[in-house]
């Protein structure tokens, strides 16, 4: 009997031990490691005292902050523009008819497709000889590809914006979907014979209902954007360019006595990420519920 | 006004989804398309050719891809459904941290973890390997599956279980003919969203595999940075393909399923 209530006690524990384990050694632990190194902790170089020298360094060098606020800047804007047009595509389609499935599926297509292939597609579409240039040649809007805006490579980031875009708004989309669908019609109505007009019904009755789900996918998204490589690097200006392309550029450096500070500038950018986003969900829970 | 509304949702969605794909169909087959030629002034299926032969490497890297992807998603889901389902159905001491824990890498941005596990694999030879490069990619695979899946269990109740065990069924047998069927389809979402994350990785690979393993976006990357948008959109297509084969398996599900995508809301 006593055999039985201690398997009983130990279950649960069991069976979260081996995710717990692998997320802990994999990321906590490379956590650990990169916050040594980033304090001279280095023992391939022979360096083993404990300086906040490499953070001095980061924090004293323009590069830094220029990329820090480019950065910060292309994750909001995206984060913003993504969630507020994944509401407004999601109040459409919760409605069933006519082509509603079709167009629900083709409104998922991108969540599958990898950012990369996406950012090609964006290039091939907005840059001065891409397709919507050479659209608006036909048109007679410009004579040659220079009269078309630059959208790649140019300082406010157009096409990498758009990529996130096109890739986010569908995943945040689909799971402010999923809640409408859950909610059904019956709140909205008991709002109406109240007397709610349609912009009262949305602010006081969906909003709060969905808040969750975009709070958290928005997050996400932020999260993803604050700190990813490949897309910047490949669609945007080299200078400034984002903290990610920066501290990967400086790690993979030949010159290994780079990397303490690139380990100083990733840590600066995860707890930079880190306040963002606690505060983000402060403040938003406070908007909502007032 | 309503039906204005949907009429050009509907619009925008049709050319929004298609515009950055349906035109690398084209470009893949273009040998010359310069501005303002709408459509390419001399056709060829170079691009193709390329790609399918061996000096592209696209034949190798979709094969790591793939075999990466598939090894990352058996992992997930070996050490993330139990762990979903302690999470959902079990109370126990610690829950709350244990699912903080497995949450965080989902918000907190992995690239210091990356580069510290990079340090401590070239000490235990991980670099340049296979195995090493699944292990990074299980960093952000196992927090989704056990938040998609710990949600699914939520909603799943286990009186069919313990009929089935009344009833003289075995625990492979009650796994197999009733927890199986009840969660397949959340599994499958689940198991959707590990397999893209994975397929879709780059600079974690590039960083672990240094060079040794190499996936398609390693392949794709240069030609998109570089000119050579035939060869690019060629690439894009093959890298595509089997993420709208997933897509077609899973859409039902992730449209239909609220409990699935719903488990974002709790995060």
């Amino acid at each position: 009997m006593r055999w039985l209530s201690l398997m009983e006690k130990i279950r649960a524990p069991l069976m979260v031990f081996p995710a717990v384990a692998l997320i802990v050694l994999l990321f906590f632990g490379g956590l650990v490691v990169g916050l040594g190194q980033s304090l001279g902790y280095f023992p391939a170089i022979d360096s083993f005292e404990l300086t906040f020298r490499y953070y001095g360094e980061v924090l004293s060098d323009n590069t830094f902050f220029e990329s820090l606020w480019q950065t910060f800047r292309l994750a909001l804007l995206s984060t913003v523009m993504s969630s507020i047009l994944a509401i407004a595509i999601a109040l459409v389609l919760r409605n069933t008819f006519r082509g509603s499935r079709f167009f629900t599926f083709l409104f998922q297509l991108s969540i599958p497709i990898p950012h990369l292939v996406a950012a090609a597609g964006i290039v091939l579409l907005v840059s001065q000889s891409g397709i919507i240039a050479r659209a608006a040649y036909a048109a007679g809007l410009i004579d040659a590809p220079r009269d078309f805006p630059v959208m790649v490579f140019d300082r406010a980031g157009t096409a990498i914006q758009l990529t996130y875009l096109w890739k986010e708004v569908p995943f945040i989309g689909i799971v402010v979907l999923a809640i409408l669908q859950g909610i059904g019609p019956q709140y909205e109505e008991i709002a109406r014979t109240l007397g709610a007009n349609a912009w009262q019904r949305f602010r006081y009755v969906l909003l709060p209902l969905i808040m969750p789900g975009v709070l958290s996918t928005s997050i996400i998204v932020f999260a993803y954007v604050f700190a990813s490589y490949e897309i910047p690097l490949l669609l945007g200006v080299r200078h400034p360019t984002t903290l990610p392309v920066l501290a990967f550029q400086s790690y993979q450096d030949p010159d290994l006595s780079l990397r303490p500070q690139a380990m100083a500038m990733s840590i600066i950018l995860t707890l930079i990420a880190v306040v963002l986003l606690v505060a983000y969900k402060r403040l938003a829970r406070y908007a909502v519920n007032t | 006004m309503q039906k204005t509304i949907r009429w050009v949702t509907m619009a925008v969605i049709f050319v929004v989804a298609l515009a950055p794909i349906l035109p690398q169909f084209v470009w893949s087959f273009s040998h010359r398309w310069l501005f303002p030629a709408l459509l390419p002034t001399e056709w060829s299926t170079e691009p193709w050719d390329y790609v399918l032969s061996p000096t592209s490497r696209v034949g190798e890297g979709f094969a790591n891809s793939l075999s990466i992807a598939v090894v990352v998603s058996l992992l997930s889901i070996l050490v993330g459904l139990p762990a979903a389902r302690a999470l959902a159905l079990h109370q126990f001491r610690g829950k709350v941290v244990i699912e903080w824990l497995l949450m965080v890498p989902i918000i907190v941005p992995g690239i210091v973890a990356t580069m510290g596990i990079h340090q401590v694999f070239i000490r235990l030879h991980l670099t340049d390997s296979f195995i090493g490069v699944c292990l990074v990619h299980l960093i952000p695979c196992i927090p989704y599956m056990v938040l998609v899946m710990s949600s699914v269990f939520a909603n799943y109740g286990t009186e069919l279980e313990d009929t089935a065990r009344t009833l003289g069924a075995g625990p492979l047998a009650v796994f197999r003919f009733v927890t199986l069927p009840g969660i397949f389809s959340g599994l499958l979402v689940a198991t959707m969203f590990t397999f893209l994350i994975s397929w879709g990785q780059y600079i974690t690979t590039v960083l672990i595999g240094g060079g040794t393993i190499i996936t398609l976006p390693m392949v794709l990357f240069p030609f998109i940075s570089g000119t050579n948008y035939s060869n690019a959109a060629a690439i894009s297509l093959i890298f595509v393909a089997p993420a709208i084969l997933v897509l077609i398996l899973t859409s039902r599900q992730l449209g239909r399923e609220s409990a699935v995508m719903g488990g974002f809301g709790k995060l």
